[in-house]
């Protein structure tokens, strides 16, 4: 108990002194899980509202694979992602591979499904309201994915906070591809898993009260967005 | 009352229309001319809500054809429809009006003073900046009527737009269709009211099980129907 306690005390120490390191691995974890975010949106957001409005042939298996998908193991995302940055894949001359932006497409290969996944769910139930009205204004499906990522403004930042949640908190991806490298790949997630197998409680404690902070404040915020939502949406 | 590009007369020929081997209209042959206000009457499941549907080209017949007097995308782009329940997108009124005008290529500068313009005309103008679906339903069928109006439709068609208002409500709705007949937009609707159909129609659409019993004159109509099962419907009896 006593070591749990001088740990936190430390830890909190850490954490409050602003301690370089820290600052350093919270800073590169957040650019990496936001980039990563960015650019699964980019992606994830319009495929979501594209499956929501088109209706084709082999529909229900593409829903079907994206829904199995939102389950993909970090490890096995981050093992894809090697598989291709590696010096003798495909993608290997661009020497991305235990960079930052490996990590970044790692995530964002991880995370980009349960992006489409969710703004499919959200937008379908939208389409089905608006379709017909849209119709008559002459609005096929094509001219009503925008309309329809718009009017969901309200309730898909809930879905774009899950997906960086699930970003945020994985270890495995960004292990593989970034090789949790010191002040250059190491983020919150693979320190801690390090420092705890090194017996620095202190700076893995230190990380993890960073680490749930962050995901607290982000519930709070997609709380908060849901509030405006039900006023706005109704 | 003729224009010379008019959309109008619409025409219909032999127009049927089944769905899961149930057949909901049959051989349904109509012209509705520019003028008063058409309403379609008939009791419930008679098929008004499907025929105005499919006159509005948001479901495709079984058999028979619409006919307009302008080629099909001229048409399209000009009418509108409001339907019972309105569809408010998550926006502001004022968005809301917009709208639609973004999509029929409405010139900018120009949608701002017809928005404007037609939310005065149903009552709206002080609510522009609100957010349309905490409207009230009466309220919201309003900014419907705006929606439409603002495109400035040769030919609006209204699925049964009161159906679900209470009086006063009903009454609101009633003076903006009669405001907009009176500024020369065709107005074809739909109603089971027969109160309301008395105080709007130019001329009545008789609907029974799927089938046009009769088309004729309003004042006519309701003086002297020409079948039994018009007569019986006036006297408030149930017919399906």
């Amino acid at each position: 108990m006593g070591d749990l306690s001088s740990a936190f005390k430390t830890a909190l120490g850490l954490i409050l002194s602003l301690d370089p390191a820290v600052l350093a691995i919270v800073t590169l974890s957040l650019r990496v899980s936001l980039s990563a975010l960015v650019l699964a949106a980019l992606i994830g957001l319009p495929m979501g509202a594209l499956l929501a409005v088109a209706r084709f042939p082999g529909r229900g298996s593409v829903i079907s694979l994206i829904n199995a998908l939102m389950g993909l193991p970090p490890v096995v995302a981050g093992l894809l992602i090697y598989l291709l940055l590696s010096r003798s894949g495909p993608l290997g001359s661009f020497g991305l591979l235990f960079t930052p932006s490996a990590m970044i497409i790692a995530q964002a290969v991880l995370i980009t499904p349960i992006l489409a996944a969710l703004t499919r769910q959200v937008l379908e139930s939208m389409w089905e309201e608006y379709a017909e009205q849209l119709r008559s204004f002459g609005a096929g499906p094509w001219r009503a994915v925008p309309t329809l990522l718009w009017d969901g403004r309200f309730m898909l930042p809930t879905v774009l906070l899950a997906g960086f949640g699930r970003a945020a908190a994985e270890v495995g991806a960004v292990m593989v591809v970034g090789g949790n490298i010191e002040g250059f790949t190491r983020v919150m997630t693979t320190a801690i898993a390090l420092e705890t197998s090194k017996g620095d409680l202190p700076l893995a404690l230190a990380l993890g009260v960073v680490l749930m902070a962050i995901v607290l404040g982000v519930n709070a915020l997609a709380q908060g967005v849901r509030g405006i939502a039900a006023r706005w949406a109704g | 009352m003729r224009v010379p590009d008019s959309i109008l007369p619409l025409c219909t020929e032999g127009l049927g229309f089944s769905a899961g081997g149930v057949e909901i209209l049959r051989d349904i042959s109509l012209t509705m001319t520019a003028g008063a206000p058409t309403l379609l009457i008939g009791a419930n499941g008679a098929g008004k809500s499907v025929l105005l549907r499919l006159l509005h080209g948001l479901l495709k017949p079984s058999a028979g054809r619409v006919f307009w007097s302008r080629p099909p995308e001229q048409a399209a782009r000009r009418q509108a429809m409001v339907f019972q329940r309105p569809v408010l997108l998550r926006r502001s009124v004022l968005a809301n009006t917009l709208y639609p005008m973004v999509l029929a290529n409405v010139a900018r500068g120009e949608r701002e003073a017809r928005a404007a313009e037609a939310l005065a005309l149903v009552g709206l103008a002080d609510r522009a900046a609100d957010p349309a679906r905490k409207l009230s339903v009466g309220q919201q069928q309003r900014l419907a009527l705006a929606r439409a109006a603002a495109l400035q439709p040769e030919l609006l068609f209204l699925d049964e737009p009161s159906a679900s208002l209470d009086p006063a409500a009903t009454r609101a709705v009633e003076e903006i269709v009669l405001k907009l007949a009176a500024r020369g937009t065709k107005i074809v609707m739909t109603t089971h009211d027969l109160g309301q159909a008395r105080r709007l129609a130019g001329d009545i659409i008789f609907l029974h099980r799927g089938s046009v019993l009769e088309q004729a004159q309003a004042e006519a109509f309701f003086q002297q129907p020409a079948s039994a099962i018009a007569r019986a419907f006036l006297r408030g009896e149930l017919v399906w």
